[in-house]
């Protein structure tokens, strides 16, 4: 009983650490930008994908990782500086649309070029499990929650002790504000955009041994990861991380206990919930419009 | 007995104390101003009378009946008309079309007589299509009447607003700054509208800054300074309250 | 203006007419069919996408109900194939107003992640429930009959199907050009403003999202009987970007854009068939490019370049 509960949940929190850094990235964007970027995913993808494809072309696993982070920052940069910036203050659904069209270009691009096979990333240390208490955890799980908890360290330094961070938020607070103390907000969209795709990367990379990885596992790992950022009241960091192991804990459970069928099915069941009884995320606070 | 009378009314915005146990009434038929230094809870207070706010504390009643805490739509049916100080036009439809959102509560708007596109409703919305054409004559906006409102200059629109709170044939009507980035000329021509409006039997609730076109129209005034009640009376005992005169020209004075 | 709608209409019933004398053959008439299928769809999304300004990422889940209660209900129940379409439409619209109530009190991108959860949770569904839907291979579909006429053939099809389709764009106008579609374009407009004239807006964003909702399902039965398959792929996430895609290249806000949409992304995948692979590519860059260098979609741009002509 005892270890099949941890089973559960050790690959729920495995999984719910990507959609952590996929909702941290959602919350990034969504803060600098008020856009929901649908692209999102795509970044979780291109990071796996190109982490097998540079180790398979023969870079040293770190180079190759490197550079599977680096390259998905200036695919987010690019889609900052030719499709957002263009439209600035356009309207939600304009917005949606283009960061789907991105989706697809992505995937679209990958696909072409890389085929539609499935690929598997070696894990960073051994395929050796480590056995607690009856239940199995993969030394790649320990790589996925290391990572991730790092991240978040940094990023919490980054915003609260750095004045880069600060600018940062300042400007998701109030932006016309921000640009009349002198923060260059159009630098704060690009790093937002960089950023944003570069934890999103980094998930895809973490998770590629476990998972393997495709062309089209954007998608799935893209909405989960939004859904989390919902969850967790959009736009808001602390928020994203539970909420991305909220609903990475759900879907293993409700694998496990409920149906495997219904796995992915799962985290949209809790986000209609969610929206039907807590309409702001978990996290969310009170808004008022302006008019 | 008073139109609308408000008691004690407050809202905070987290710490912020926009508006503070705030009472006044407004008799029927008359033109009632609020006016006070930007900041003041002027257009917080309209937000919170037409709805679009809920109180934190304090009572709204219109005709003796309690009305805070309903949403904008339920006043629109109690005769509540609006406009507002940044322009609320719908950018996406034609200068008229506008103006007949205004009648919306006076139309029958079923679904699916509107797709079988029944006589009845066809001419009912002809008939409505010839008074906002009307009020829009009635405004000064009859050059205007088929053009897309994303076409139209600013002072026009401004125009269009009171055009389309008049279409709701409303019993009291809220006008959000009317005059705010109008020319001199453009000044006189609202000033003039807003006189006609009170003569049609409308009641008139102004918030405006041209203090000119206050006094000229206003049977009494409320004044307003961070939030709170500072004054109400005629224009006469407003000029010469020494609190108002502190307020506008510093405590110093 | 009401002079001019009509001319549209005209054209339109004029081209339907034609359609099947100048097809070449029956490839040419079946394509034509499902432009008018697409263009039905598109035509209640645009309602609710471009004139009220509501976004779906999850109508072809609807789409998917209607087809499997059109092929579920005959085959296991022996219901009659239009009974079934009532029903795949019933269960659309509740389940549609059911979740829409709670979720336009929200603002756009709460809504963008609720219906697209709705449409994935639908097409999983669909996939698992093999003992019913036949999983993901699908399904056949028994033929549709009128008054105990059995439909079949292109030629029959196409008839019904292009009647149905001048039915759609004429109610569609009057709609629009209603108190009823008034209400829906100021509440995009201005939310608050119609809300102050008294447009009870969460009530006006449910009965478009429902409306719309039970026309896809329609349409999904529709396209289940003449197909004579349903397959999960009716429901799939990536159909409901093709249809909100053909909102957004014939125009927000417009219905004739509704059907230069549908037309022109119905008939992109056969242009498209000898890039084999980069149809994604394509239609993605054609999402992207529309919204930001023709935002307003082709009909409404050039509606706007020849003569103000709605």
């Amino acid at each position: 009983m005892l270890a099949q509960f941890l089973q559960f949940l050790f690959s729920g929190l495995t999984v719910g650490a990507t959609y952590a850094l996929a909702a941290l990235g959602f919350t990034l964007i969504y803060n600098a930008s008020n856009v929901i970027n649908f692209a999102q995913g795509e970044f979780i993808m291109l990071g796996g994908m190109l982490a097998v494809f540079f180790t398979v072309s023969g870079f040293p696993l770190p180079v190759a990782l490197v550079l599977a982070i680096l390259l998905p920052a200036v695919v987010g940069v690019l889609l900052e500086k030719l499709a957002i910036e263009p439209v600035k203050g356009a309207e939600t659904v304009t917005l949606i649309i283009i960061t789907i069209g991105a989706s697809l270009v992505i995937r679209g691009l990958v696909q072409v070029w890389l085929g539609k096979s499935t690929f598997a990333l070696p894990a960073f240390s051994g395929e050796e499990p480590i056995q607690i208490l009856g239940a199995t955890l993969m030394p790649q799980s320990l790589w996925v929650f290391g990572v991730t908890a790092v991240v978040v360290a940094v990023l919490w330094y980054f915003f609260n002790r750095t004045l880069s961070g600060k600018a940062m938020l300042a400007t998701s607070f109030n932006r016309t504000a921000a640009e009349l103390v002198g923060i260059n907000t159009s630098w704060v969209l690009f790093m937002s955009f960089a950023m944003a795709a570069a934890l999103g990367a980094l998930g895809g990379i973490l998770i590629a041994p476990i998972t393997m990885t495709s062309y089209d596992v954007g998608i799935m790992l893209g909405l989960k990861g939004f859904v989390a950022a919902v969850v967790g009241g959009l736009g808001n960091g602390l928020g994203a991380v539970v909420g991305g192991l909220l609903v990475g804990i759900l879907e293993a459970m409700g694998a496990g206990y409920i149906s495997s069928a219904y796995k992915d099915a799962m985290p949209f069941i809790l986000i209609i919930f969610i929206l039907f009884f807590m309409p702001r995320g978990l996290f969310g606070g009170k808004s008022t419009d302006r008019v | 007995m008073a139109l609308l009378e408000v008691k004690d009314l407050s809202i905070h915005f987290g710490g912020v104390k926009a508006v503070q146990n705030v009472s006044f009434s407004i008799d029927a038929g008359i033109v009632y101003s609020v006016i006070g230094p930007n900041g003041a809870g002027k257009t917080t207070l309209f937000n919170l009378i037409t709805g679009v706010y809920k109180p934190t504390t304090g009572e709204i009643r219109l005709d003796g009946e309690a009305i805070h805490g309903k949403s904008p739509n339920e006043l629109a049916e109690r005769g509540m008309a609006r406009t507002f100080q940044n322009l609320q036009i719908c950018m996406n439809m034609t200068a008229v079309e506008n103006v007949m959102v205004g009648a919306h509560l006076r139309l029958d708007r079923n679904l699916f007589k509107a797709a079988f596109r029944l006589p009845a409703l066809r001419r009912r919305d002809a008939e409505v299509r010839e008074e906002a054409i009307q009020l829009m004559q009635f405004v000064g906006l009859e050059a205007y009447v088929n053009e897309r409102a994303d076409a139209m200059p600013y002072g026009a629109l401004k125009r269009l607003e009171i055009a389309r709170a008049l279409a709701m044939k409303p019993r009291i009507i809220f006008l959000d700054e009317p005059a705010a980035g109008l020319n001199p000329k453009e000044t006189i021509e609202v000033d003039h509208l807003v006189r006609k409006v009170a003569d049609a039997g409308i009641t008139v609730v102004l918030v405006e800054h041209d203090m000119k076109m206050v006094m000229n129209l206003s049977d009494r005034i409320l004044v307003l300074d961070y939030g709170k009640k500072l004054a109400e009376g005629t224009g006469e005992e407003i000029r010469n309250n020494p609190d108002v005169i502190a307020a506008y020209l510093g405590t110093h004075a | 203006m009401q002079k001019k709608l009509n001319i549209g209409l005209l054209i339109v019933i004029a081209i339907l007419l034609l359609v099947p004398f100048i097809a070449p053959n029956s490839f040419y008439l079946d394509l034509a069919i499902r432009m008018a299928i697409n263009a039905m769809i598109v035509l209640g999304l645009n309602l609710l996408i471009g004139f009220a300004g509501q976004i779906s990422l999850g109508h072809a889940g609807f789409l998917g109900i209607g087809a499997y209660a059109s092929a579920v209900l005959p085959t296991h129940f022996n219901w009659h194939p239009l009974l079934a379409m009532g029903a795949g439409a019933l269960i659309t619209g509740l389940l549609a107003a059911l979740v829409a109530r709670p979720i336009f009190k929200l603002k756009g991108n709460y809504l963008a992640m609720a219906t697209l959860g709705l449409g994935i949770i639908i097409n999983i569904t669909l996939r698992n429930e093999a003992q019913w839907t036949g999983g993901p291979d699908g399904m056949p579909v028994l033929p549709m009959s009128l008054f105990g006429l059995e439909i079949y053939g292109d030629k029959q099809w196409y008839w019904i199907i292009a009647a149905m389709l001048v039915f759609a764009v004429w109610a569609s106008q009057n709609l629009i050009d209603s108190p009823f579609g008034r209400a829906l374009r100021a509440l995009h407009g201005s939310e608050v403003a119609s809300q102050v004239v008294g447009v009870d807006v969460v009530r006006y964003k449910v009965s478009i999202f429902v409306l719309s909702a039970v026309f896809a399902s329609i349409m999904g039965s529709v396209t289940a009987h003449y197909i004579g398959f349903v397959s999960p792929n009716f429901a799939d996430f990536f159909h409901s970007i093709e249809l909100v895609t053909m909102v957004v290249v014939g125009g927000m806000a417009s219905v004739f854009g509704s059907l230069v949409g549908a037309v022109l992304l119905t008939a992109l995948p056969q242009a498209l068939a000898t890039f084999e692979g980069w149809e994604t590519v394509v239609f993605g860059a054609i999402l992207m490019g529309f919204m930001i260098f023709l935002p307003k979609g082709i009909v409404p741009t050039l509606a706007a370049k020849f003569g103000k002509g709605e």
